[in-house]
């Protein structure tokens, strides 16, 4: 079978192939498919159940948010960037505080900058939980896995319901710091829980890290090189996976970062097993962060004291931000025009770029190392499409 | 639990109890057996989708309630939970995987994207609720609405099904030969959806013009 | 990582190139290179393979609309009014034609140096609207660029595979353009304030004032 033989998609229109002519198959996996990924779908032709072609399909989620961000304030943007990546509240939260702060020139006092270290790994935490369960259910593993990812995230949804009066969305970051301070006894609650997360660490890899099928189904399966993912700027764990040495909190020293020691894990074969290898690692990474963290916090204001948020009107200019977020690299770019309202609003989103090499890696698979593979970009549809 | 509806005479019903005599009526039968194995479609679309996954978690348990699996196949699931905004992109496969799925089904609106479109409101892809074109049981606010809210919205649908009488005047849509169970689906049009809603299923409700005429500060 | 170094380096490298410095007025310092046509795709391989840049990674590809604007000046001029020549003022308004704007970020991600900031101008926003794309020097920007295409209307030449990315395929506007006219679905709004309760107002006035 000659992929070359294929004709290309013409512009806009829906089915890829003729079926008359070859003895292809073209099937629609999505926008409703089992994966909890969300609406996300794919094109695929097969050649019996080896992959031919892929085309992802996008906007099934499309929200405007950018739209949106250019009839509210600066402010009023902030709990919609909660829902661009609807696992990680905070740490989408801080990303756009961060390239407001970039655009205004605003200082961030110290507390307010451990407080946002703790939320955001935290959140990391969580998210590469989950993502590790949901890549397990999609390859067949019917939930345990993901029973025992969601156990340990509620206990840290607790810990945000009670400090920033939400489970999912947040809202917590603003411009010059936090949005409230730390109830009483929130600090040691969280120790407690950072403390008991290797053991739950422990037992994952226990379960999943020599299990046969699993590493059966993902190794050598959708290998990315490290040339490919440089140019088509795959970022976060995917990329770390296959041996891209770039990590936004060690290149860009943003926030206090410096002040911690942690490792980068890097893979060398680029497959799923990698990545998901890679997360778990830096699951224990976060742990040390977060000891580090929880044991330094010092006394002080949660917020720039200068910062008025009434009438905020940054000056004429832009800026682009960008934080190491769960998924990759979060980035936000902010155009003012002196008035309350950001010029334009553009958000850089880690989930879809990651998506550039979906077909490339799916070439010559089956179709059910498709799941295993998109299991692996980790994808969040609301980042997606935006 | 509430005294389900029955046409035996309850003190009746008690002495034969006590007896060893169970008495019930067909349609209490039925209706138990349909309230207690409601199945889900495996149907999330955005945030609130998430918080429909951790009520099927260990904590909030779900299949305590029958909603034990969750069918990823519609031709299979009794329940249509529509978790997360609807987009016009999407509003023709939410409309075809109703119209796939076998009655009696149900519609749980979950979080206010499906209700009214919530806060991307001001969306030009984002459909303003999605009984526009399907008809909705429940409604459920929040954004997302905690897990509790969720079982507290399936058990309302739990009483609704357990009140539907058989025959009557007020049976339940699958019993009766005329009122349609598929709906239009709507097709891309070159601005927006055509038709933009069903008008046998929505109409714009009636509002109390207390802002008629006022400007956007309430004052005339 | 001294913009004029760099604007220096390419102009010597990159024969018949045309680059401008576009100053960023507010505190982050991002100041940006505009890129022409013609050699963009020249200057963006020499930045990729150059050995003391090595920009590899390109972060992000924005679209921007800026509408057209008239401004009005006013200009004095001698004129002969009731037979004794003054000066008068003249107040006569010029049209600034508006374009859209792609912006590209770039990183090193071997030599950890960044942001490098470009940008390229389409002539108006409507029928002018060709550019040359950049995703043959770096594939990140293959679905971003057909995002632009999307949503503002730049057509990108020589980009592998150009549709619609979030929009069903038979839609024909440019929804992020400043003058786009969101279709009028506003019939009933529980709470309405602002711009929506201006527009559920107009479909109440129309409908008879219900």
């Amino acid at each position: 079978m000659n992929i070359a033989t294929v004709p290309p998609a013409p512009l806009d229109s829906e089915p890829v192939t003729e079926p008359s002519k070859e003895q292809l198959l073209e099937i629609s996996m999505g926008p409703q498919h089992p994966s909890t990924h969300g609406v996300f779908r794919m094109k695929v032709v097969l050649d019996g159940e080896r992959v031919v072609r892929l085309k992802p399909v996008f906007g099934y989620l499309h929200r405007n948010h950018e739209k949106i961000a250019e009839s509210v304030t600066y402010l009023g943007s902030m709990p919609y960037t909660d829902r661009l990546d609807y696992m990680c509240s905070i740490t989408n939260n801080w990303g756009y505080a961060l390239a407001v702060e970039k655009l205004a020139g605003i200082e961030v006092p110290e507390r307010a900058e451990y407080l946002r270290v703790i939320c955001g790994e935290l959140t990391r935490l969580q998210n590469h939980a989950c993502l590790i369960g949901f890549l397990m259910q999609d390859m067949g593993s019917t939930g345990t896995p993901l029973m025992y990812a969601f156990r340990e995230r509620e206990k840290i949804l607790d810990l945000f319901e009670s400090l920033t009066g939400a489970r999912m969305m947040c809202n917590y970051m603003r411009f010059g710091g936090c949005r409230v301070d730390l109830p009483a006894g929130w600090l040691d609650r969280a120790k407690k829980v950072i403390a008991d997360f290797p053991r739950f660490l422990d037992e994952y890899e226990r379960l999943l890290v020599s299990n046969e099928i699993l590493m059966d189904r993902t190794q050598e399966v959708g290998v990315l090189s490290r040339e490919l993912a440089v140019s088509a700027g795959i970022s976060g764990p995917m990329a770390r996976a296959s041996g891209v040495d770039y990590d936004i909190r060690k290149v860009d020293h943003y926030s206090i970062y410096d002040r911690f020691t942690f490792r980068v894990p890097l893979g060398s074969h680029g497959d799923v097993y990698d990545r998901f290898m890679v997360r778990l690692l830096e699951m224990r990474e976060s742990v040390g962060i977060l000891q580090q963290a929880t044991r330094a916090i010092p006394a002080g204001p949660i917020v720039d004291p200068k910062m008025k948020i009434r009438g905020f009107r940054p000056k004429p200019g832009e800026a682009y931000g960008r934080i190491e977020s769960p998924k990759g690299e979060l980035g936000f770019y902010l155009i003012s025009d002196g008035s309350p309202n950001p010029y334009r609003y553009r958000v850089r989103p880690p989930s879809l770029i990651n998506l550039t090499v979906l077909e490339d890696l799916c070439l010559g698979r089956n179709v059910a190392d498709i799941v295993a593979i998109l299991g692996s970009v980790d994808i969040v549809l609301g980042e997606v499409d935006r | 639990m509430e005294p389900r509806i029955s046409g035996v005479d309850e003190t009746l019903k008690n002495e034969l109890s006590k007896q060893g005599i169970l008495t019930t009526t067909l349609q209490e039968l039925y209706n138990w057996g349909r309230t207690s194995s409601i199945w889900p479609l495996n149907f999330g679309l955005a945030c609130c989708a998430i918080e429909m996954i951790a009520t099927t978690m260990a904590r909030y348990d779900l299949a305590r309630f029958g909603a034990e699996v969750f069918r990823p196949s519609p031709r299979q699931a009794d329940l249509m939970i529509v978790a997360g905004t609807v987009t016009k992109k999407m509003a023709p496969q939410v409309v075809r995987l109703y119209n796939q799925m076998p009655e009696p089904k149900y519609v749980i609106s979950m979080g206010a994207c499906a209700i009214s479109g919530g806060p991307f409101k001001q969306g030009y892809n984002v459909l303003k609720g999605i009984d526009r074109y399907i008809p909705v049981d429940i409604y459920i606010a929040g954004c997302p609405p905690r897990p509790e809210a969720l079982i507290d919205a399936f058990m309302e649908l739990q009483k609704k099904i357990d009140a539907q009488q058989l025959t009557g005047e007020n049976r339940p849509r699958h019993l009766s030969a005329d009122q349609p169970s598929e709906f239009t689906v709507p097709r891309f049009g070159e601005h927006d959806l055509e038709p933009t809603r069903n008008p046998a299923i929505w109409k714009p409700p009636l509002v109390q013009i207390a802002q008629a005429g006022t400007d956007e500060f309430g004052s005339h | 990582m001294n913009l004029e170094a760099i604007k220096s380096e390419i102009e010597a490298n990159v024969p018949g190139c045309r680059l401008e410095l576009v100053a960023n007025p507010s505190p982050s310092g991002q100041h940006s290179l505009l890129l022409d046509g013609e050699h963009a795709v020249a200057v963006a391989t020499y930045l990729r393979d150059a050995a003391g840049l090595r920009f590899d990674f390109c972060s992000n590809v924005t679209g921007i609309d800026w509408p057209g604007k008239e401004v009005s000046q006013t200009a004095t001029a001698r004129k002969i009014v009731d037979g004794l020549e003054q000066e008068v003022e003249e107040v006569g308004t010029t049209a600034i034609p508006g374009y859209l704007d792609v912006v590209y970020h770039l990183y090193s991600v071997e030599k950890k140096h960044g942001p490098l900031v470009l940008r390229m101008r389409t002539q108006d926003r409507h029928s002018g609207v060709h550019l040359p794309s950049l995703t043959p020097v770096w594939r990140s920007a293959e679905l971003q660029e057909r995002e632009v295409f999307d949503l503002f209307g730049v057509f990108f030449e020589g980009h592998p595979d150009l549709r619609r990315l979030l929009m069903w395929p038979g839609f024909v506007d440019h929804p992020m353009l400043k003058d786009y006219v969101d279709p009028d679905d506003y019939e009933y709004e529980p709470t309405a304030h602002d711009v929506v309760l201006r527009r559920v107002n107009q479909h109440r006035s129309e409908a008879g004032g219900r």
